[in-house]
């Protein structure tokens, strides 16, 4: 995925937004800044399918040597699949983080959150300023 | 609250290092990645800035017998050049701090070294300070004006041997010796905190970074690599080395952190009471370690149970480079701490199976 079409969350995940099925369908993972942020993954937990998620709220977790951290759903809505592959590989989300490293799909019921995520301009600006 | 800084701090910077608030200090949490600072260390050189770490020293006639008073070891009897070990209690025997004291002079040449952990440094000296006679001893804090820099792993020796006029190999563990290390005054000491062999040096704060340049680029070419305090971190757990405001605080006492070999009873110091009835009771809880079969890794007040019964709590959590899994050590109750005993740990809400595992988790190959 070409990070530059992806939208941003300002806790660092992304989301790639497309149309399917007449609604809106959003893919979604952890930028490439947070993933080298954590560095030394040891462990993630998916969100299950048929989960609700909303829009900065915690749908999973990951887990560095040093500290676990919480994964915040960039969109309001139901998780209908998620990357079953990637807990067995975290390295998918060092060497790939926008394809590889995907974490799930989720079917957005609530559009309204999408105007508060950031486009990768303003998103690295934020990076930026975060060091 | 701003935050000290090391003098190796501008070094720090430069390399890239993730700068967190440490004790009060701005301290690299590592450089590239903590695994690979970690397995640096256990198989060729880790080099660490343990600056933050207070160093006091104490002059004069009535520096040993007030050290006594002070210290669970009986200082004034430490051979020059030795280093041991210690606890500075309170009168009801919690533990104000773990330290390394130094005798490091003979006769009316002899002085002491007090090595305390970086967030504890006004507390000790305010402790210090309360109980100093009025005369006989004079206190004086080094913190600033020196650096200090733990060199540790199988070739850290090899490493700082050709730079230094101390016969390092000839140094006993916990032994120091006062020598010139790149040409400026140094403290030599075979301590660390790693569970590897290696030294700590305490040199100038002016020299810190030309030394420390000088000691990365011996030790580049063995696989060494700078560390910050993530790996420190990993690295002591693995060795079972307890750490202030984790195993250790005023609410525990020595003896119940098996540290019985810290104290010695032969002497009179503060908390000493408190002390032998906690050795002659049976002890509430007892430390021990964790492994864990999952990846999800306990942490700080984790708590610890058995079907129904809370029977211990998590005081450090990490994910061990060395064995691959999560390891944890932590408090239990004395019926449970035996090694293989199977018992789950909640991490946030959700329980882990874990077995109690002896201490320390990694001890390195002796020759």
């Amino acid at each position: 995925m070409d990070p530059s079409q992806l939208l941003y969350a300002k806790t660092h995940e992304w989301a790639f937004v497309e149309d399917q099925d007449g609604g809106k369908v959003a893919t979604v993972g952890i930028s490439a800044f947070a993933i080298e942020a954590l560095t030394d993954l040891v462990y993630l937990e998916l969100p299950k399918v048929g989960a609700q998620t909303t829009a900065g709220q915690p749908f999973g977790e990951i887990e560095s040597v040093k500290a676990v951290s919480d994964v915040y759903a960039p969109v309001t809505g139901e998780v209908i699949a998620v990357n079953e592959e990637l807990p067995n590989k975290l390295e998918s989300l060092n060497d790939d983080p926008y394809t590889g490293g995907w974490i799930a799909k989720i079917k957005i019921t609530d559009e309204s959150g999408l105007a508060n995520l950031l486009d990768q301009s303003a998103y690295e600006k934020q990076c930026q300023e975060e060091g | 609250m701003t935050l000290a800084k090391t003098p190796l701090y501008d070094w720090h910077h430069a390399a890239g290092g993730r700068l967190v608030d440490f004790g009060g200090w701005s301290m690299p949490v590592q450089y590239s990645s903590i695994i690979d600072e970690h397995n640096a260390t256990r198989t060729a050189v880790g080099m660490f800035d343990v600056s933050h770490m207070a160093r006091f020293r104490f002059d004069g006639p009535g520096a040993g017998d007030f050290l006594d008073k002070l210290l669970t070891r009986k200082a004034s009897v430490v051979p020059m050049g030795k280093i041991r070990y210690s606890l500075v209690c309170n009168d009801e025997g919690g533990i104000l701090d773990d330290v390394l004291i130094y005798n490091l002079g003979e006769g009316d040449n002899q002085y002491f070294w007090l090595v305390v952990n970086a967030g504890n440094r006004q507390k000790i000296a305010a402790w210090i300070e309360q109980h100093l006679p009025d005369e006989g001893v004079v206190f004086t804090d080094h913190t600033h004006e020196t650096a200090m820099i733990a060199v540790q792993g199988p070739k850290a020796i090899e490493a700082v041997q050709p730079l230094c006029d101390v016969p390092i190999h000839d140094l006993k563990y916990y032994s120091g010796a006062l020598g010139t290390l790149c040409g400026e005054p140094a403290l030599i000491s075979r301590t660390g905190y790693t569970g590897e062999d290696g030294v700590e040096v305490t040199v100038p704060a002016a020299a810190a970074i030309a030394i420390w340049d000088q000691i990365l680029n011996a030790a580049k070419p063995l696989g060494g690599l700078p560390c910050g305090l993530g790996a420190r971190d990993t690295l002591r757990l693995e060795a079972a080395m307890p750490l202030y405001g984790h195993e250790l605080s005023e609410s525990i006492d020595p003896i119940t952190a098996g540290l019985k070999f810290g104290v010695s009873f032969d002497h009179d110091f503060i908390g000493k009471d408190r002390l032998e009835a906690a050795r002659d009771a049976a002890p509430p809880m007892v430390r021990v370690g964790f492994r864990c079969a999952d990846r999800r890794v306990p942490r700080e007040h984790c708590t610890v149970h058995i079907g129904d019964q809370q029977v211990g709590e998590v005081t450090s959590g990490t994910f061990s480079p060395t064995l691959n899994q999560p390891i944890a050590m932590g408090y239990v109750d004395p019926a449970i701490a035996v090694s293989g005993t199977a018992v789950e740990i909640d991490i946030r809400g959700k329980r882990v199976t874990a077995e109690v595992a002896p201490l320390p988790f990694y001890s390195r190959p002796r020759t």
